[in-house]
């Protein structure tokens, strides 16, 4: 039983790094059409932004306060990122969806090698504050602390989208756009101009989860954003992009397989067995959840 | 998505379609007689295939002779990568279809022949037969279930299943796979004529005739009536299937004939290197044969051979450069990323897809354009 609570936390745990990542992503997508490669960019000039800031940013550290002052940094810096991906990349390849894809593809390649130019190919240990170290007891099983952070995050993350989705003009507008760019725009609406603050917030959402997956693993490097965005993309498939729920419900549900079949299977089995969930989604639900649009939308 | 490639693509495509592939093409028979349409393939193979008889120095491009072995080793990965960038281009560029998971095509092909010479020792022909074979079911199967969706959702699906068989090669599941070092080259299994450094000479005629096969089947294939359908779907799926031809048929047989392709390219690989690591599983891997198709020119004849040499040949050398003695003496802001050739390349990579769509192939073609309408201005 202790097992499966540890399990269970875990996988919501890495199921609420999975939604920081899959929601701006799908909300990316859903609005603009572009497969945003550079989101594992943004990922990882978060965790880089936030582990510099921690060491050497005046006022910031590694510990309380200063951590907090860190990751602002860190989610700072993957906000100006995505801002700027979009304003000089993005915006100017409008209409041409796979050039925008061919853009992001050699942003996703060139951002990790500057990393690694600068601070090198090994993993940096990430500072860990006092207060998510160590485990706390539920029900006579030790938890590591830095699951509830995740959680806790995950859940505002998605409350302040919820509310800017559904209580906020720009919300409204961005909703309205997923489902009918070409309709809004027809009601004499710019969607295009909702398009930077779509990047920006998921480039916010991409960089804290950056920050947040130092924390779980423990250590930066600087092609992580790459192999988490795999598992993003899956996220986005499983869970369609038209709603901010069916994401975290998806994020949830591959994070809880890919523990649970990690842990009683071979190591390593979680991960492919997500793939055949995936593989089963697309063969029960003819054509795969988000088909209604992208058939449409063939790049 | 309407750039002048695709234009040029097609209209050098539909004269290939006219059922024999020796008439000239329509794009050049408005400007007189030219050479028949063999020639320059021909004459391409031939240079080719005497190159290592040559004892050129081409001072600034090779270290050595053109015939030495590491010139020779440099050239074979060009058009190991070459060949498998055509076969990744019958998907992008013929077809439209965007996958993201043509590493693991590559990738079954040399781990499975790799693997069936140190396990079960094999000999080389028929580990590399299984392997293809293996590599092209897989393809087959792995196709028929994600060319249910389209577009972006494929390129998510087909990437997903690539980073199963990269999570797989990585995690080492029995001890076989090697893990992170990965698998050396049983030579035992492997005919003498194809083991040390002295025979660099015929592993680069094996590399020259992988990416003449890989070239060849993809133009004939092109050139033929399911080319036709091919152009079809890229150019407006739906109209095809108004016509009453049902296109997963003609997607799934390109997305078989390039995973055949790729596992043919990952035994010659093996060969050439003499080992595989899981460097050729990842996503990163597919992301830079994108790459490599955009650069020289998507659903071109000479365009993914043209850009793969090329990014091969730059990515070696840049990596040469960074380490030499004319980068440590700049200031180390500038050395650092310089010495990072996947940042140059990225880099350009970007500023290409904004200022040369269409990639190298297309380049000739602008420039005339931008002549003409200069004098056009004038006069």
């Amino acid at each position: 039983m202790s097992t499966v609570i540890l399990l269970v936390v875990t996988g919501f745990g890495l199921g609420a790094l999975y939604f920081l990542i899959a929601s701006g992503l799908s909300l990316i997508f859903g609005l603009m059409d572009v497969l945003n490669f550079a989101h594992g960019a943004f990922l990882a000039i978060g965790a880089y932004g936030t582990w510099w800031a921690a060491n050497f940013l005046p006022g910031a550290g590694p510990d309380g306060l200063g951590f907090l002052l860190a990751v602002t940094f860190g989610v700072a810096a993957g906000t100006l990122a995505a801002t700027l991906v979009e304003l000089c990349v993005i915006r100017p390849l409008y209409g041409r969806h796979r050039e925008q894809i061919l853009a992001t593809v050699g942003l996703s390649l060139a951002v990790p090698a500057l990393i690694q130019a600068v601070w090198g190919a090994d993993p940096l240990t990430f500072p860990k504050p006092e207060l998510v170290s160590g485990t706390v007891s539920l029900l006579d099983v030790h938890i590591p602390r830095d699951r509830f952070l995740l959680i806790l995050a995950a859940v505002a993350v998605f409350t302040v989208l919820w509310l800017f989705n559904s209580r906020t003009r720009y919300g409204l507008i961005v909703r309205a756009g997923v489902q009918d760019r070409a309709m809004v725009t027809a009601l004499g609406i710019d969607v295009r101009r909702s398009f930077t603050l779509v990047f920006a917030i998921g480039g916010a959402a991409a960089a804290l989860a950056g920050s947040l997956g130092g924390l779980y693993f423990g250590v930066v490097t600087p092609t992580q954003g790459l192999s988490l965005l795999v598992f993003a993309f899956i996220v986005v498939v499983i869970g369609g992009t038209t709603s901010l729920t069916g994401c975290a419900i998806a994020s949830v549900a591959v994070g809880l397989i890919q523990q649970f079949a990690n842990y009683y299977t071979v190591a390593g089995l979680g991960d492919i067995a997500v793939v055949i969930v995936l593989a089963l989604v697309l063969l029960t639900r003819q054509g795969g959840l988000t088909s209604k649009k992208s058939a449409e939308r063939v790049a | 998505m309407m750039t002048d490639t695709d234009v040029a693509a097609r209209a050098t495509g539909a004269s290939g379609a006219g059922g024999d592939t020796a008439g000239p093409p329509a794009a050049e028979s408005g400007r007189g007689r030219r050479l028949p349409a063999w020639a320059a393939p021909v004459a391409v193979l031939a240079v080719a295939l005497t190159l290592p008889f040559s004892t050129l120095h081409v001072p600034g491009l090779f270290e050595g002779a053109l015939n030495s072995a590491p010139t020779l080793h440099l050239l074979a990965f060009c058009l190991v990568f070459g060949g498998l960038a055509t076969s990744y281009d019958l998907l992008y560029g013929r077809v439209g279809l965007l996958s993201f998971g043509h590493a693991l095509y590559f990738a079954c092909g040399a781990y499975v022949a790799a693997l069936l010479m140190r396990v079960v020792e094999l000999p080389l022909v028929w580990s590399a037969l299984i392997a293809v074979v293996g590599g092209t079911l897989l393809s087959l199967v792995l196709g028929a279930v994600s060319l249910r969706v389209n577009g972006i959702a494929l390129a998510m699906v087909t990437l997903a299943f690539a980073q199963a068989g990269s999570i797989l090669v990585a995690r080492d599941p029995g001890r076989v796979t090697g893990g992170e070092e990965g698998l050396s080259l049983n030579t035992d299994m492997v005919p003498d004529a194809f083991v040390g450094v002295v025979n660099t000479v015929n592993l680069y005629w094996l590399a020259v005739a992988y990416a003449a096969v890989a070239v060849g089947v993809v133009w004939w294939l092109t050139s033929s009536p399911v080319g036709r359908v091919w152009r079809g779907i890229r150019a407006n799926e739906q109209r095809v299937a108004v016509l009453g031809i049902n296109p997963h048929p003609y997607k799934l047989a390109a997305f078989t004939v390039g995973g055949g392709l790729a596992s043919l390219g990952g035994v010659t690989y093996l060969l050439v290197t003499g080992g595989v690591t899981p460097g050729i599983t990842t996503a990163e891997f597919t992301l830079t044969l994108l790459v490599m198709v955009a650069l020289g020119g998507a659903g071109t004849r000479w365009g993914p051979l043209l850009g793969a040499a090329l990014y091969t040949y730059a990515d070696h050398r840049l990596l040469q450069l960074g380490s030499s003695e004319a980068f440590t003496a700049l200031p180390a802001w500038i050395a650092a990323p310089l010495s990072q050739p996947l940042f140059i390349l990225g880099t350009l990579f970007v500023l290409m897809v904004f200022f040369f769509p269409g990639g190298l192939v297309a380049l000739p073609g602008r420039v005339r354009s931008a002549i003409r309408d200069r004098k056009a201005a004038r006069t």
